[in-house]
């Protein structure tokens, strides 16, 4: 989802969104998943006021921020579609899919379609190992995902 | 009579399109007159079955599968309500050989029960463990766990009683429960199924472990790659809270004990116990050096139990029957019983609770009925992407803890996955250590740049490029990771290469190189 925000709106939002967490021992990560799903994305401007309220340094959440693979410093396309890349997935032809995947959106790994439908993005397992190989398409799992059903869900996601 | 109709909630059920049936089912159903209810219940394990949709009848439930939403209108004209024949019908759940032959008990009720539903849980046994706990003595609570020979079904295959005692000794104003649900393993779901389909067993199981060693506050950090999963225990908390069985005093017992449901974010090194630890205070997932022990100093520097869910979801039955019952299942000192997870290229696959000690071939061939594609196993790895590649010479191994760490390889947390004749074993073991160099927390040299440098070693191998050297070379940087790295991650990569390169070495053989003509 593409949200446009001001400077001054992300710094406010932050604000209540710590507010409301902050009770919580360890709160860092929740803070940062609700405001990644209030954004769709961690824009760099909440960092300071999540540093001040948190009493951290600006460069520990930064570095908690890049840490993990699901923050997201910008945007991503209307559709996520995340294809499972570990190895029961390998086995039943994930490689296979993947390629197919790319070639039918015309970009790779990480990136996303220049008409801003679909990000496409790896995943280390699903748990869906024994129904492989697996997908996620805006957080609706996909099983058996064969040359037919990667084909319905690039098409899903260009709509 | 409303009819109970049961189309799981589970998220492998979901992935083949349970919901779309439940949706078809209900549609089918109003338009119909017909007086049912559909339940959502987990998974039975059966996944090539899957979405498996059961009827409650007379005779008990009868299921079919593998139903499409088309199906629903040819299934009600054929007489679901009642049960009867038709050709996706498999006759009486429990009677499916698949199901038949297990020994359910972590996972008896999953699959079984409305996962969300209190008074099913207890109706089907659920809280006569914490029940007891609380008429016991935390000591005698731990020494039960101790006595059934309950080892951590994480992968470290850990005591737990031993952890329990721990932090029951340990002085400290304030402790935790900690269950570790990162299972980034592929080829793993157990976590996964039980907490989407019986999460109260693992709710009872904090409970009981907070309890036996003063602990009041409970996490379970679930991997962000689950959301039905976080959702059902989420629910379940919820319920649990409101029913008094979580909250100040216990069941009644005057003893508190809460918890919260964590969401991790999506790295696989949060799995290794304190990384996570760190990861539940806010920080960066990077491995601790032990000592101290998170039983002495955890999460917040306090006493903590970290334990994986198939772990505490197993002490409720240990307490309910007592250590005996649980500890006459099994092998050697693999006592119990384990959820085999069979995966990747099976035809069978799915999830298997039974005592340790079938043999590898059992699992694959007969369980697991061969591949999906109907060519030859050629290499099976057994614990996930940190796990050691088995060829079929080795399937005569038992799946016991020693047993597989005497073949250089390890059980972890019993995922299995099947790969055919088609796999090239150079390409699994490149994979390994670029899975490592992706998921590295970057605390240790030897994990960090070792398996950077594993990866360029195997393209090298791949291009011709001396392989023979190559290869020693491969060999030795697995043998400085597994013995220079300061956890699992990085100590246990070199299993899936070494185990490639010794099973497989035609594949580490490439054609030589031929130069390009200039």
């Amino acid at each position: 989802m593409n949200v446009h925000v001001t400077g001054n709106d992300v710094g406010a939002r932050t604000l209540a969104i710590v507010g409301e967490l902050k009770g919580l021992e360890g709160p860092l990560l929740p803070i940062l998943h609700e405001i990644q799903a209030e954004f769709g994305y961690v824009p760099q401007e909440s960092l300071p006021v999540i540093a001040e309220q948190l009493n951290l340094s600006r460069a520990e959440v930064h570095g908690v921020v890049t840490f993990y693979h699901d923050y997201r410093d910008h945007p991503t396309g209307r559709h996520v579609l995340k294809l499972c890349r570990a190895e029961a997935c390998q086995a039943m032809g994930g490689d296979e899919v993947a390629e197919r995947v790319k070639s039918l959106l015309g970009i790779d790994f990480h990136q996303t379609t220049l008409d801003g439908a679909v990000t496409l993005e790896p995943v280390y397992c699903l748990g869906l190992c024994s129904c492989a190989p697996a997908a996620m398409f805006d957080g609706a799992v996909h099983g058996r995902v064969d040359a037919e059903l990667a084909k319905e869900l690039v098409a899903e996601a260009r709509r | 009579m409303t009819v109970r109709i049961y189309v799981p909630r589970d998220a492998a059920a979901l992935a083949l399109g349970a919901d779309r049936v439940a949706k078809a089912l209900s549609r089918e159903a109003e338009t119909r007159k017909l007086d049912i209810t559909i339940v959502h219940n987990g998974s039975r394990g059966m996944h090539w079955l899957e979405p498996l949709v059961e009827v409650e009848t007379a005779q008990g439930r009868i299921a079919y599968g593998p139903v499409k939403p088309s199906d629903v209108a040819a299934l009600l004209d054929a007489g679901l309500l009642e049960g009867k024949a038709h050709p996706l019908c498999l006759g009486g759940t429990e009677e499916i050989p698949f199901l038949k032959n297990q020994t359910r008990l972590t996972f008896a009720r999953c699959g079984v029960i409305d996962p969300v539903s209190l008074d099913d849980y207890k109706a089907h046994g659920g809280l006569k463990g914490l029940e007891n706990a609380i008429a016991m003595a935390p000591a005698d609570v731990v020494k039960q766990v101790t006595d059934s020979g309950l080892r951590g079904r994480g992968g470290a295959g850990f005591p737990t009683g031993i952890k329990w005692k721990t932090v029951l000794d340990a002085p400290g104003d304030r402790k935790y429960i900690v269950c570790n649900a990162d299972e980034g393993d592929s080829g793993t779901f157990a976590d996964r199924m039980i907490m989407e389909g019986d999460p109260f067993v693992l709710i009872e199981g904090m409970a009981i472990a907070g309890l036996a060693t003063g602990a009041t506050k409970g996490f379970v950090y679930i991997r962000s790659e689950y959301p039905q999963a976080i959702d059902a225990m989420n629910e379940a908390v919820t319920v649990a809270r409101g029913a008094g069985v979580l909250g100040p005093s216990v069941l009644g017992s005057g003893k508190a004990f809460d918890m919260e449901i964590r969401v991790g974010a999506g790295a696989y090194v949060c799995g290794e116990e304190t990384a996570l630890l760190n990861s539940l205070e806010g920080k960066r997932g990077i491995v601790r050096a032990k000592p101290p022990l998170p039983a002495l100093q955890g999460f917040m520097g306090r006493p903590t139990v970290v334990n994986n869910v198939i772990s505490l979801a197993s002490v409720p039955i240990i307490m309910d029957k007592g250590a005996d019952f649980y500890r006459d299942f099994g092998m050697g000192r693999s006592r119990g019983t384990i959820p085999l997870q069979i995966a990747g290229n099976v035809k069978h696959g799915g999830l298997y609770e039974t005592a340790f000690g079938l043999t590898l071939g059992e699992i694959i061939d007969v369980i697991g009925g061969g591949t999906a594609t109907g060519r030859p196993v050629r290499a099976v790895q057994v614990g996930g992407p940190l796990g050691a590649y088995f060829p079929r010479a080795l399937f005569d191994t038992p799946f016991d803890y020693e047993a597989f760490a005497a073949k250089d390889g390890l059980i972890g947390h019993a995922g299995i996955t099947v790969f055919d004749d088609t796999v090239d074993m150079l390409k699994q073991a490149r994979f390994a250590m670029e899975f490592c160099a992706v998921e590295s927390c970057g605390k240790c040299t030897p994990c960090r740049i070792g398996s950077t440098r594993g990866v360029e070693t195997a393209d090298r191998i791949a291009q011709g490029i001396e392989p023979e050297k190559n290869r020693e070379l491969l060999a030795d940087l697995c043998n400085t990771m597994k013995f220079g790295s300061l956890c699992a991650l990085g100590g246990f990569t070199p299993y899936p290469v070494l185990s490639a390169m010794n099973h497989f070495p035609e594949d580490f053989s490439p054609a030589p190189m031929v130069e390009a003509a200039e």
